[in-house]
């Protein structure tokens, strides 16, 4: 069982909030969630909705065939009354225009005004939607607590919960709910990521606000004060990065984010945070580009870029992030490496992953370890003048704080330099600075993560994916199992350096192999091809700003085999 | 006037004989004695350009960024080390030029950096073209029929904007040079200094006589928190050229904005425990 419903309107309407209320109440009730927004660049008007899909087995994405459309204006029965179920409906006020549709008409603002205040007609209609599931109002006080502060409004609201609730009847049946609401979680990708920079230990998080990377920001500077860390908001995107390379080279663990035009003007800091081998952390949360692009929609269309994004070669790490764990531990992850190995590592996110949330296991904080890699004084083999890029077996050299020991200081440069830091332009220096500095991609392969294999054994058709499209991959093939197809799919979540194992092994077994990428030009495939002269049979392409859901991919699937 | 040798590096200085950057050097060097600082103490920040390869010929702590970006990279040293002195150290293109944002939005938040701007009215590094204090008319090495666009004035613009300290100094009077960079430092926010440095190589115009000829220093009797008298004060430049502290004003420092941050120690010394974080699991529950 599970069940899809849309919540539409213009901007400003409260479709967001309204999903995340009707969105807790489903978890809350031992349900799980997956939600996604699909927004457009504006704050008023425009067309807006959520989608949350509930039931009682995990969920990894979005399914476009709706069992309710809740409509806050005439354009969402327009725009989508035609993914409805044939026993699916729709839900609207009174007073809203709906032409010849077929469409439930509710006295939704006058119930709220009766109750006190039109604004809580919101909450009215969660309640008829409630009904229609036959999923009591009961105990919702405690979880309306989290969106409203004013007892009034938390009154009002439920007020209009109940007021809805009696007012509909019941459509659908719902088995009883499984699962035990505090060992999960839900949480957005955003979310996620900042909640994994604040465990990992993020001191110093500075960065400019572009969708839709902005709710990471917004989540560390609200944790703040009492995790006692600092988040700035930087003048522009190039002032980000070089702030958190200063707070980096200063001792701190830090972060930047933005998306794919302010990682644009962070481009000449990532060869800063490389050439003075300072760690660091990057995140990339992806929309179309180019340019302006298509600013809340989602793409993957950033890899290729990313991992070449300097003038010369550099070390660097990519990893992209599958799921709402991995926002988590992945984060946790790269910082631990990006001080191991005093690297650069960027993490590939998207508006998908950033801006939907997913009932999952609730994270484990026992566990995380933070590995700072910082040396001893008496670990630097020269005690009274410390060569900061001093050469040692692996070339990684000891780090030390400024300020922290007397008679040591710390000189970091942009300029190729030699082990003391200063500018040094000799042949041989040069080259072997350059061997230090790229030894670091041979010593990270060391931790790299192969992709992960769903499927069958020994398939005939391989799928190829990354990051965020591992929902619908997976759900595309329990279909296709339902069909017995011999498919399988590797889902890459480290990036850069490419793992080689699994792919060679399966591009061996399988007849076919296809990829499945959010951009118009296989940009991972591409790259397969280029580091294992491996030929896709096939590619799967998908640049509309919006996400396969696993039925659309599944159908787009079953037209290429 | 001595210093402490331990300032002193090896590295071989790579300024033109006779360049004005020598006298800010050894000014530097004197200021952080008579302050009785030690290296450890202090972090030199710059971007790129001549000036801003000072942190190579001094010893202290040192982080040689990117063109322009040197108070971004300062901003975050500061503000998780706060018990380094950091002074910025860039030219006038470095700093009034590609970084002019970042020098815009500082002075807003009034961090505690001292910002010496090494200003020969003219692009060293890249041989001789303009700069944003070049003055209008003024041939270059590439502008060779004179320069197109006015001048920035810096003095004015940082007291436009509120900055809490500016002042001017001039690299051939080691002695007001180091008295304003001592006050600079001690001053608790963002001192900018701009520094006439004549470029003998490039800029034949603003020479050590030119400055020189026109320089006077300001008086007691000068009050530099009165605003108005300021921006009067930083439009003087032709013929009569004021050196000294221009402008101070009383303004928290932007550390001391965060009340979980003011009085506390640096955030480099934070231990970091990844379980403090589960607190707000609840939140998703």
């Amino acid at each position: 069982m599970n069940y899809n419903i849309l919540i539409g309107g213009a901007a400003g309407q409260g479709v967001a909030t309204t999903g995340k209320i009707l969105e807790s109440i489903l978890k809350r009730k031992g349900y799980f969630v997956f939600t996604n927004k699909d927004y457009m660049s504006r704050v008023r008007g425009g067309h807006n909705f959520t989608q949350i899909r509930f039931g009682n087995d995990e969920l990894y994405s979005h399914n476009s065939d709706l069992d309710i459309i809740l409509a806050f204006n005439k354009e969402t029965i327009i725009n989508h009354s035609s993914r409805l179920k044939d026993n699916g409906i729709i839900i609207c006020d009174y007073n809203i225009d709906t032409d010849n549709y077929t469409v439930n008409k509710l006295p939704l603002i006058e119930t709220a005004k009766d109750v006190g205040n039109a604004k809580v007609f919101t909450s009215v209609a969660i309640g008829a939607i409630l009904k229609a599931f036959d999923i009591e109002v009961n105990n919702t006080t405690n979880l309306l607590n989290k969106f409203f502060k004013d007892e009034n409004l938390i009154n009002l609201n439920y007020a209009a919960l109940v007021r809805g609730y009696d007012m509909f009847k019941n459509v659908f049946t719902v088995s009883e709910p499984k699962l035990i609401n505090k060992d999960t979680i839900s949480i957005n990708g955003n979310q996620a990521i900042a909640l994994g920079a604040l465990a990992g230990g993020v001191t110093f998080y500075s960065a400019y606000p572009m969708a839709p990377s902005t709710g990471i920001m917004k989540y560390l500077y609200s944790k703040s004060n009492s995790m006692n860390i600092l988040v700035e908001q930087a003048e522009d995107e190039i002032a980000a990065i070089n702030m958190a390379i200063g707070a980096s080279y200063a001792g701190a663990r830090s972060m930047t984010a933005s998306s794919g035009g302010g990682f644009s003007l962070m481009v000449e800091g990532l060869g800063l945070a490389a050439i003075t081998e300072t760690p660091l952390v990057v995140v990339n949360v992806q929309r179309p580009g180019p340019a302006t692009g298509l600013p809340t929609r989602t793409a993957q269309g950033d890899l290729g870029f990313v991992i070449n994004s300097s003038q010369d070669d550099l070390p660097l790490m990519v990893i992209s992030l599958k799921n709402h764990q991995d926002a988590f531990y992945q984060t946790i992850r790269a910082l631990n490496l990006a001080d191991k190995y005093q690297l650069l590592v960027i993490i590939l996110s998207d508006q998908y992953l950033a801006d939907s949330s997913s009932t999952i296991e609730k994270f484990n904080f026992d566990d995380i370890k933070i590995d700072r890699n910082i040396a001893k004084k008496n670990n630097c083999k020269y005690s009274d003048t410390y060569k900061r890029y001093e050469y040692t077996d692996d070339g990684i050299s000891p780090r030390l704080i400024p300020g922290n020991h007397n008679n040591i200081t710390v000189l970091a440069d942009s300029h190729e330099h030699n082990e003391y830091g200063n500018i040094d332009e000799s042949k041989k220096n040069r080259i072997n600075m350059m061997d230090k500095r790229m030894n670091k991609i041979k010593l990270v392969k060391k931790d790299l993560i192969e992709p992960e294999y769903y499927g069958m054994n020994n398939p005939e058709t391989l799928l190829v994916a990354w990051g965020s499209s591992e929902g619908s991959i997976k759900e595309a093939l329990e279909l296709l199992s339902k069909e017995n197809v011999s498919i399988g799919a590797l889902v890459f979540g480290d990036i850069w350096p490419l793992p080689i194992k699994k792919m060679i092994q399966y591009s061996n077994i399988a007849k076919t192999i296809i990829s499945v990428e959010h951009n118009h030009s296989n940009q991972l495939a591409k790259l397969i091809s280029q580091e294992l002269q491996i030929k896709f049979t096939d590619n799967i392409n998908k640049y509309d700003g919006r996400q396969f859901s696993g039925y659309e991919l599944y159908k787009s699937i079953k037209e290429v085999l | 006037m001595n210093y402490n040798k331990e300032f002193d590096n090896n590295t071989e200085i790579s300024w033109c004989p006779g360049c004005g950057n020598f006298g800010i050097l050894n000014a530097l060097k004197i200021s952080f004695t008579e302050l009785d600082l030690s290296p450890k103490d202090i972090l030199v920040v710059s971007g790129i350009g001549q000036a801003a390869k000072t942190p190579h010929f001094i010893n202290v702590n040192g982080f040689n960024g990117l063109h322009g970006r040197g108070l971004p990279s300062a901003l975050g040293a500061k503000s998780v080390n706060k018990s380094l002195k950091v002074i910025v150290t860039s030219g006038d293109g470095d700093s009034y030029g590609e970084g002019g944002n970042h020098l815009i939005h500082n002075i807003r938040r009034n961090i505690d950096i001292t910002h010496l701007v090494h200003n020969n009215q003219i692009y060293g590094l890249t041989k001789g073209q303009g700069s944003p204090t070049t003055a209008m008319g003024q041939s270059t090495t590439l502008q060779s029929d004179g320069m197109k666009v006015d001048p920035i004035n810096p003095i004015s613009t940082a007291i436009a904007l509120g900055c809490s300290f500016v002042a001017r100094s001039f690299s051939g009077d080691i002695n007001h040079l180091k008295e304003m960079i001592k006050a600079g430092i001690n001053h608790k926010g963002y001192a900018l200094i701009d520094i006439l440095q004549p470029c003998v190589t490039f800029n034949r115009i603003n020479t050590f006589k030119w400055y020189k000829d026109r320089i006077y220093y300001l008086d007691s009797e000068y009050d530099p928190f009165n605003k108005l008298k300021a921006f009067e004060k930083s439009l003087e430049w032709d013929d009569n050229i004021p050196l000294g502290i221009i402008y101070k004003e009383e303004k928290i420092e932007f550390l001391d904005r965060f009340p979980h941050l003011k009085g506390k120690k640096s955030l480099v010394d934070k231990s970091l425990d990844p379980k403090e974080a589960e607190q707000f699991i609840e939140e998703f529950i």
